[in-house]
């Protein structure tokens, strides 16, 4: 999903784009009771001398010279950047052994942690991953595998709902307008062009069909995927165009084609349109949130921990939210200054309210990881399946 | 001469030894020819479909998206049972189809024009816009034809006068989009085939009393056919495997076989696979097809 920022200004990676509907993390309850079979892979006790060096996949953004270059002068360890462009391509990355750190995404980071790739996390070696991290992205899924934390917080964001206000005249209070045949803006919707756009419809359907039993949009048994996919198809005849390139949706918005549809944020403020709007509605949204996590083969770790203790600080974390457009994960940022405050206040970074009704993106598995034991879940080669129907 | 090819001439063998060994053995010859050319076309491009190809046989590891090595077709059942996948296919058939076809009807009547009766400045010109397109990048073009069709775009804005509105983003603008892309392919061949007419067969069918329709269709459309052929190879074929234009102007129903292919390519390799085999058959059918009819050896 980052990458697709970054495509923001530059077009050419396009033709990943399309892979990039795997983004970020977990589930937000306490998922305590889930039990991954997860490699036992020992911790860093204590840090020694910094290495000289540290190997870093991340989200293009992520890295930048502006801070980069002050880490380097403070601790003696060069930053070595890698840009990676999806979620399938850290995995890989991360599976030579040859990077320390990587900025994962939620279905990039259960698969690193059950495949072994990454290490647990020795939270007293990090003095600023503390109370200043935002509530709503402690206590996640990468969090509480097995009573290890495997990810330090760096941001997050939601999938809002943007509006054309001078079509959309009153601000939607619901989804309906997207999901239902006789919405009033039919043939004028966009709708996000990934599989993983299949847990919006499960968001839809824990609102407005109880009776289904969804708990969890990323645990969909057979049924309950069915469902989904029975909205979709629903949407498929309203919808204008689906949309995976972050210019292409700003210039579906801007050009007329769509006046009503899923969004970032970050989008609507680079449409730099005002009447472009954006809102949550009642039903709750989708969302993503990203984290660092060390290689289990790291052989840089003190510079890793130095690294990520670095961006964790209120200053690195919010220059990267700024750069990025997201919420920051430490929240004594937006304390720093007006420009800070307006920041969180635009990105709702301190409004645990607003994020509760958001689900982080995860990637579905065969296990329910709402708890669910007595049925299997669909997968993510299911829904990738699913989606490919729901276009026809 | 002779003393090159003598083994007992040192003299020469010592100011050219290269050259006498190329000529004493053949095998190196040949070996000094082909081995760029035969590397690259079995060790990059055979080895690596044949690679993808098999992976269509394997399974797939739901969670961390590995492909496990095996063999099951469950991978070819799903891509040959599910409605949705014959539908895409089907209809990337008829783009790629519909896609040739108004090329042909493009290129014919400006290849006549361009080699029978415009000056050989508007010819220069011509040949120059036709050939223009080709160096400016795909994706921009695409993007261009993007912010054309679009609602509150260059093809509304003209055609509001008139009260037509355009076709918005959907499978037609697809085709016109490709056809904007791949035209330069068929009206090269096709111009170079009609040039190669010579002029006193159209005096002759003109002196035998035909109009100027009855000309081609009996003159020049059948010396035409193995151009026409060999350009739609490139049109039917490029259409065929493409679904950035789908993703940018295609609108919510023109999902192409391409598009599935890149969704499932990272997630699930061994169905992306099985899926790239229905594109190959269409294009090796289409091949042979065309063959018959001697068009490649114009080619």
């Amino acid at each position: 999903m980052r990458k697709k920022l970054m495509a923001v200004s530059a077009t050419a990676a396009v033709s990943a784009l399309m892979l990039a509907g795997c983004a970020a993390p977990a589930a937000e309850e306490g998922s305590g009771e889930l039990v991954f079979d997860v490699p036992d892979v020992p911790m860093l006790e204590e840090l020694g001398e910094p290495e000289g060096q540290v190997d870093i996949i991340a989200w293009s953004g992520f890295v930048e010279p502006a801070w980069a270059d002050t880490f380097t002068e403070e601790t003696g360890c060069v930053v070595n950047r890698r840009v990676a462009g999806t979620s399938d391509e850290m995995v890989q990355l991360m599976r030579t052994g040859d990077y320390d750190l990587v900025s994962a995404s939620g279905d990039a980071s259960l698969r690193l942690i059950v495949g072994g790739d990454v290490a647990p996390i020795n939270r007293d070696l990090l003095p600023n991953f503390g109370d200043d991290i935002v509530p709503g992205m402690q206590g996640q899924i990468y969090d509480t595998i097995n009573g290890n934390v495997y990810g330090v917080p760096i941001g997050r964001g939601a999938n809002i709902l943007q509006y054309n206000s001078e079509v959309v005249t009153e601000t939607p209070t619901s989804w309906d307008i997207v999901w239902e045949a006789d919405s009033p803006y039919a043939g004028q919707v966009t709708a996000y062009d990934a599989p993983i756009y299949i847990a919006d419809a499960a968001v839809y359907l824990m609102y407005h069909q109880p009776e289904l039993g969804i708990q969890n949009p990323y645990a969909l048994d057979e049924t309950q995927l069915a469902a989904a996919v029975d909205l979709l198809k629903q949407q498929n005849e309203i919808v204008a165009e689906y949309w995976s390139d972050p210019v292409a949706q700003i210039t579906s918005f801007v050009g007329g084609t769509t006046v009503a549809g899923t969004s970032w944020e970050i989008l609507r403020k680079l449409a730099a349109d005002d009447r472009m709007q954006g809102t949550l509605p009642q039903e709750g949204s989708t969302g993503w949130a990203d984290a660092w996590m060390i290689s289990s083969e790291s052989d840089a770790p003190t510079c890793a921990y130095l690294w990520m203790d670095y961006t964790s600080s209120p200053e690195v974390n919010g220059a990267i939210a700024m750069n990025f457009g997201m919420a920051p994960a430490n929240g004594a940022f937006c304390e720093l200054s007006d420009e800070a405050a307006a920041h969180c206040e635009e990105f709702n970074a301190l409004n645990e309210e607003y994020f509760e009704q958001v689900w982080y993106w995860t990637t579905p598995i065969e296990q329910c990881i709402d708890g669910r034991t007595d049925v299997k879940c669909t997968s993510f080669q299911d829904w990738t399946n699913a989606w490919a129907t729901i276009k026809g | 001469m002779t003393v090159t090819a003598s083994p007992s001439a040192p003299r020469a063998a010592q100011s050219k030894p290269l050259s006498t060994l190329l000529y004493r053995h053949r095998w190196l010859r040949l070996a000094g020819l082909l081995s760029l050319p035969l590397t690259w076309l079995v060790g990059l491009y055979i080895v690596s479909l044949v690679l993808l190809l098999v992976t269509a046989f394997w399974f797939i590891d739901p969670f961390t998206s590995k492909v496990i090595p095996g063999f099951t077709l469950e991978n070819f059942a799903l891509v040959f049972s599910e409605p949705a996948y014959i539908t895409t296919s089907l209809r990337t058939l008829g783009i790629a189809l519909a896609v040739t076809l108004l090329s042909a009807a493009f290129a014919i009547p400006l290849g006549i024009f361009m080699a029978k009766l415009a000056s050989p400045w508007l010819r220069a010109v011509l040949a120059v816009a036709i050939t223009l397109p080709l160096w400016a990048g795909y994706l921009v073009k695409i993007l261009a034809m993007r912010i054309t069709f679009t609602e509150e775009g260059f093809f509304n804005w003209l055609m509001a006068p008139f009260g037509i509105s355009g076709p918005g983003f959907s499978i037609l603008t697809v085709v016109l989009t490709l056809t904007y892309l791949w035209f330069p392919y068929m009206a090269l061949p096709v111009y170079t085939a009609i040039r190669q007419i010579p002029v006193n067969l159209f005096d002759a069918s003109a002196d035998l009393g035909a109009r100027g329709f009855t000309t081609i269709r009996t003159v020049v459309l059948p010396l035409l056919w193995p151009a026409l052929l060999a350009g739609s190879v490139f049109t039917f074929s490029l259409s065929l495997g493409d679904y950035i234009v789908a993703r940018f102007v295609g609108g919510a129903n023109a999902q192409m076989i391409g598009s599935i292919i890149a969704s499932n390519i990272n997630l699930n390799p061994p169905v992306a696979a099985a899926f790239s085999v229905i594109p190959i058959a269409f294009v090796v059918i289409y091949l042979v097809v065309t063959r018959r009819t001697g068009a490649l050896e114009r080619m």
